[in-house]
């Protein structure tokens, strides 16, 4: 018994009426993967309804979908290669069904994408090719089909294969292979067809066996989100799947959010056989740990020295199936590996036609089979990873009322939007205008000032010295004149932000928060300002003039150039 | 891990989810292979415990050596069992002859029906497998049955990443699937390697075995000479008869399997 073969998962999806029940069902009847009386049934029933035979019937199995010959919901069925076994997910086509079509490709690793050939690209071609992109499925066919309908015409074929490539590279989807078929006649299914000799690829069969599994999570980070604690008896189990990762009796783990430390102190089993003492992911495990703190369902189990990501605002990419609108301002259910927290949608970033890939301006919500940006915000901090890092722990769906309405991805941590640059040391910060551009505009007849773009520069970060109409040297100082916080900025880089007063003079050159030279030439200077600056301090704000005056040269590190409009100027650090 | 550990994984998450998430829960055990290897599977899930009873609904109808089998493994296993029947339809004369599906329908159906009330189930675990027959193809693994038990196939719910339905309207209850991804051939590989006892009429006497267990008037033998699960598993590498074939009750209509199954059918 060959129990150790591979199962690779394929969903087959595209346009309503391009093809795809049609070309499993040929799949499975070709590789005689059939029971026997299958075919006598589909011939029944074509001819109980008066129809010609369908291949499609085979996965239509409701009387509803044979009537109308639609599939409404998502079938599997298997089938095997001399390679290795297959589950072959049928989705609908329709857009009604779209999350019957997720529910389908979800659980897949690879993809068969149809388009027909005499048809073109529909609107479904293209929010299908989307929603891979967004489920993480990186490996696909493009299934040209109905080839028998445009005469086997490699000039069309090839119209398709570019117009399609083009829309799938915009969302990251890369085919690998485009193969003309036609499902009915068995063209290029299990056998290259002698009717488009210009193909030189292999059929779809000797294709699928190509795709290659994905492997390797047992040496990512771990990943053990508890699903349950056990005390059937004396022992404490902690239950659960691990995601990602491998796990030894003795490892120090840490468990989070709670941010508590202990040690794997056993690996549980039921039957000797099982007992193991290395688990990994994939694997629905239970342990018992040297510390007994109160753990509960939702909390990840990592290595102290590979934590998760822990917050309560993210940003996110999601698809919306729910018959209300996602909207901002609404409690909603947030499940994340098994956790499971209300939140509410902080703020929507963007919502996208899938179809089109055009951002809709300013949608303040996202209408069913909408594809959206947005920033959400939980109840209480969750854990989790970045998709591109770990595309289990980096996946959730959003609960409204009963049914799970959204599905989507973390795309990155939230940033508060911000307003001005600044420096950034643990509390302290300085508010920075010295990166602002400054510009006569001609049609204006005046000075403007042009303000980079807002970032935070943290210990270490390169910082922009040389912009268009200013010039820094690559070691000086910004001292800010209110608080007498001073940055030190050496090799181009923020090295450090302390006090003035507990600053030693080094000869490197000072410059004030909004870019003006501080005329200090010398250690004496030096010592006169910082004396000049407590002064001030104390003193009324109607003195910060003569100070000024006294202190600065705004134009010694600046030029002011000239500029016909404003318009269009977009400054951007140059790093 | 190989296909059948994880095969065995999932099952597992799937059956502590149900747990977790159900206060009431139970399974249903048909005595057959399938639901049997539930129960190891639970036994797995749970190290040695089974935490919720285990339902068998006895249509009266079943063939003798199952209930023998039952009865002993409940205790071997030490589990809670519940045994019922539809007494008020078998009284009023319920029987296959009165029609299959309308036999299965009151005495499966119905009777099922009547523990879920009885008992307040929530969560109810059941062995059925997508291989085997249409509208099981098209299952949930967490699956929504109405007050009434009934199934609104034409609009399940999405389910994606093990997310499963666990929020619902008080009255209905949810069917658990956590081995609707196995197939028959799982099925028997993981009992040659685990090593699990079934009831022998698996097992071919006189050249004869059953390959699906059901109920006596309706289920039928196939001509087999595979007395060991080594030699079934041989036997079905070369078979091309589908596995229910023998149930009477699949064969009545074209849909008769999405008929029994919207009104609430395991």
């Amino acid at each position: 018994m060959d129990i150790a073969r591979e199962v690779l998962n394929i969903v087959v999806v595209g346009h309503v009426d391009h093809g795809k029940s049609t070309v499993i069902g040929r799949l499975l009847y070709d590789t005689k993967s059939l029971p026997e009386g299958a075919i006598d049934r589909v011939k029944r029933i074509a001819k109980e309804k008066g129809k010609p035979f369908e291949y499609a019937y085979l996965l239509d199995a409701f009387e509803e979908e044979q009537k109308q010959g639609i599939t409404i919901d998502t079938t599997q069925l298997q089938f095997r290669t001399d390679k290795r076994d297959y589950v072959i997910i049928d989705a609908p086509g329709h857009k009604e069904f779209l999350k019957n079509m997720i529910s389908g490709a979800a659980s897949a690793e690879a993809a068969l994408l149809i388009i027909d050939a005499n048809e073109g690209i529909q609107e479904q071609s293209k929010r299908h090719g989307y929603i891979l992109s967004l489920l993480g499925i990186q490996k696909a066919y493009v299934l040209v089909n109905k080839m028998d309908l445009i005469q086997y015409s490699e000039e069309k074929f090839n119209a398709i294969k570019q117009e399609m490539n083009e829309f799938l590279t915009s969302l990251h989807v890369y085919p690998l292979k485009y193969i003309p078929v036609s499902a009915f006649h068995g063209e290029n299914i299990t056998a290259s067809s002698d009717k488009m000799p210009w193909y030189k690829g292999e059929p779809v069969l000797e294709a699928i066996d190509l795709f290659e599994k994905d492997k390797g999570l047992e040496g990512k980070p771990l990943r053990f989100p508890i699903q349950d604690v056990y005390k059937f008896d004396s022992r404490r189990i902690i239950a659960g799947r691990i995601e990602a990762g491998t796990l030894r009796t003795g490892d120090e783990i840490l468990i989070s959010p709670s941010n508590k430390v202990t040690k794997v102190k056993s690996i549980e089993y039921w039957v000797e056989k099982d007992k193991v003492d290395q688990i990994s992911a994939g694997m629905s495990v239970g342990i018992t740990v040297e510390d007994e703190f109160f753990n509960q369902r939702g909390e990840f189990i990592s290595h102290t020295y590979d934590a998760p990501i822990t917050s309560d605002t993210f940003k996110v990419s999601l698809f919306w199936m729910g018959k209300n609108d996602l909207v901002k301002n609404k409690e909603y259910k947030l499940k994340l590996a098994t956790q499971e927290v209300e939140c509410e949608i902080y703020a929507i970033n963007k919502v996208i036609d899938a179809t089109t890939l055009e951002n809709l301006e300013n949608a303040s919500q996202a209408k069913t089979n909408d594809v959206a940006e947005v920033t959400i915000k939980t109840k209480r901090e969750v854990c989790f990873d970045e998709f591109r890092n770990n595309q289990n722990t980096g996946r959730f769906v959003i609960v409204d009322g009963y049914d799970v309405c959204g599905g989507g991805i973390v795309t990155g941590l939230a940033q508060e939007r911000q307003s001005v640059s600044k420096f950034v040391k643990q509390d302290d910060e300085i508010i920075v205008k010295c990166f602002d551009e400054y510009y006569y505009v001609v049609t204006e007849g005046g000075i403007k000032k042009i303000e980079g773009v807002p970032h935070s520069f943290n210990i270490g970060d390169v910082i922009p010295s040389t912009g268009v109409t200013y010039e820094y040297p690559a070691e000086f100082n910004v001292v800010d004149i209110k608080t007498g916080l001073t940055a030190i900025i050496r090799k181009s880089k923020l090295q450090d932000i302390i006090l003035l007063k507990h600053l030693t003079y080094e000869q490197s050159p000072f410059i004030d928060s909004q870019g003006a030279f501080v005329k200090i030439h010398s250690e004496e200077d030096f010592n006169k300002f910082a004396a000049d600056l407590e002064k001030l301090q104390q003193a009324e704000s109607s003195r910060t003039a003569a100070f000024a005056n006294q202190w600065l040269d705004f134009m010694k590190f600046r030029q002011i150039r000239y500029l016909t409009a404003t318009k269009s100027l977009e400054i951007e650090y140059q790093i | 891990m190989d296909h059948l550990d994880r095969l065995e994984a999932q099952s597992i998450f799937i059956l502590r989810e149900a747990y977790k998430k159900f206060g009431k829960l139970g399974m249903l055990w048909s005595i057959g292979k399938d639901s049997t290897v539930m129960l190891w599977l639970a036994k797995k899930a749970f190290f040695g415990h089974c935490p919720f009873p285990f339902i068998h609904v006895d249509t009266t109808h079943k063939i003798p050596e199952m209930i023998a089998f039952r009865d002993r493994m409940a205790k071997e296993y030490n589990i809670e069992l519940i045994v019922h029947t539809n007494q008020e339809a078998l009284d009023a004369g319920m029987g296959p002859d009165k029609g299959r599906l309308v036999c299965c329908k009151a005495l499966k159906t119905d009777g099922l029906q009547q523990v879920v009330t009885k008992y307040e189930f929530e969560g109810l675990i059941l062995g059925i497998r997508r291989d085997e027959e249409g509208s099981r193809s098209k299952e949930r693994v967490f699956s929504e049955r109405n007050k009434d038990s009934e199934w609104d196939y034409t609009n399940q719910a999405p389910e994606l990443w093990d997310q499963f339905k666990t929020d619902f309207p008080k009255g209905n209850h949810i069917r658990v699937h956590p081995i609707l991804h196995w197939n028959e051939m799982d099925i028997w590989a993981y009992i040659e390697r685990e090593k699990i006892e079934l009831v022998d009429l698996y097992f071919a006497k006189n050249g004869k075995r059953y390959r699906s267990l059901g109920c006596a008037p309706c289920t039928g033998q196939i001509d087999s000479n595979a007395v060991t699960v080594a030699q079934i598993i041989e036997e079905l590498k070369n078979t091309k008869v589908g596995e229910r074939a023998g149930r009477a009750q699949d064969q009545e209509d074209s849909y008769a399997m999405q008929k029994l199954r919207k009104d609430g059918y395991m």
